[in-house]
């Protein structure tokens, strides 16, 4: 067994309470009402809806939780026939533009749940 | 053909999440496509101990009610590609879980993986129901203790009598996994042995999982232990266990990492 081994075996306990505590950060606001990854992620959504029927299979989210920063990608697939007539120029039927969107939200939750820091 | 495995155990905190982690990472090393299911609604884990408790966006619960395609809810696993995860909601009501939902959830799976594997919550009831409802084989997780082995007696029961195969007149396929498994505990009489348990659920055996401090490392880390460290006796357990899901004839053994001078005088005679 290598050196490196030895050590990296007692470090496990440190990195589980990181991810712990960036997890439950998360999961506390959210069982109040939702956390805002969450509510960005519903509502850019429902904006985007509102102007343009996307089908949902073309809708790709993913996030990242993060300590400081979590990120938000909302990338989704417009039909190019679907674009405003003025910017319609050619009729190349089969293409489709992408927009992606993209948030970055600096975490809104406290690391610890009570003042005890 | 896909195979719809259920993890189960009536008992809670016998090991089946960290078992369906580690089971459904062995399958998809092997090269076959596995998805991994949290049943557990309310109390979901099998995220965490997969390291994609960051990722998770939409949850089983989300496309059961139509709010989201399958597709936007499996998280691909970041070391194995042909892993993926379908969470558990974490807010959400168990009820909100289906019949109907479950079977579209799975018949959709089905299409796509070979391997469906679901992490049943604890008890006997609807969550554990729902998740067994669709298997063609289950791995009851059983640890070498009273309570345990009464319950997954009970378990048994349930899997030969609410599942849609039982309700067909067929047989779900059912193996006992032996975890958290202690070999000196058991040569002293401490602790029921490999022999007494499998007397008692008279149902063939997968795999016998050692206990070992590598699984808690695994969690820690949030990487199934066939994967942080695939040499260990609990990764090669499973990797084993994985192989005879797969059909293989593989020797069942008590893999050990201990090389104590008393594990080899005496953890030997249990082998
Ligand atoms: N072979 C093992 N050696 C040591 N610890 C283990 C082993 N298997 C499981 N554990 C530990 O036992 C605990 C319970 O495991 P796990 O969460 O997998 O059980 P569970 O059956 O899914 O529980 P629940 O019924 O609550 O869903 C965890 O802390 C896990 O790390
Ligand atoms: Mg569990």
């Amino acid at each position: 067994m290598s050196f490196f081994k030895l050590f990296s075996r007692r470090t496990s306990a440190p990195v589980a309470r990181e991810r712990l505590q960036i997890l439950l950060a998360h999961e506390r606001v959210s069982t109040g009402q939702s956390d805002l990854v969450a509510v960005l992620r519903e509502e850019i959504l429902a904006v985007i809806a509102k102007h343009i029927h996307v089908d949902s299979d073309k809708v790709k989210v993913t996030m990242d939780r993060g300590d400081a920063v979590s990120t938000l990608e909302v990338d989704i697939e417009i039909p190019s026939n679907v674009a405003p007539a003025t910017a319609a120029k050619a009729n190349v039927a089969n293409t489709s533009a992408k927009v992606g969107a993209s948030a970055k939200a600096a975490s809104a939750a406290p690391l610890t749940r009570s003042a005890s820091a | 053909m896909t195979k719809v495995l259920v993890v189960t155990s009536g008992k809670g905190g016998v090991g089946k999440t960290t078992s369906t982690a580690a089971l459904g990472a062995a399958l998809a090393q092997t090269g076959q496509n596995v998805v991994v299911v949290d049943f557990d609604v309310g109390l979901r884990n099998l995220d965490l101990v997969l390291g994609a408790e960051r990722r998770v966006v939409y949850d089983l619960i989300n496309v059961v009610q139509g709010e989201a395609k399958l597709a936007q809810a499996l998280i691909r696993d970041k070391r194995i590609e042909t892993l993926s995860l379908l969470p558990a909601s974490q807010t959400r009501d168990k009820d909100a879980l289906t019949e109907e939902g479950v079977d579209r959830v799975i018949s959709e799976l089905r299409e796509k993986f070979d391997w469906i594997i679901c992490d049943s919550p604890a008890g006997i009831e609807r969550g554990p129901t729902l998740a067994m409802r669709h298997a063609d084989v289950a791995v009851v997780v059983t640890n070498p203790e009273v309570s345990s082995v009464r319950d997954s007696d009970r378990i048994i029961g349930v899997l030969d009598s609410k599942t849609l195969k039982a309700e067909k007149g067929e047989h779900v396929e059912k193996h006992l996994l032996l975890t958290r498994y202690d070999v000196t505990r058991a040569e002293r009489g401490e602790m029921l042995k490999v022999e007494d348990v499998l007397e008692i659920l008279s149902i063939p055996l997968i795999g016998i999982i050692p206990e070992s401090d590598e699984v808690l490392r695994a969690s820690n880390l949030g990487t199934p232990v066939t994967i942080s460290n695939p040499t260990s006796a609990p990764a090669r357990a499973y990797a084993d266990a994985a192989r005879r899901l797969r059909g293989e004839t593989v020797e069942i053994t008590i893999p050990s990492d201990k090389k104590g001078l008393f594990n080899k005088l005496f953890g030997r005679r249990a082998a």
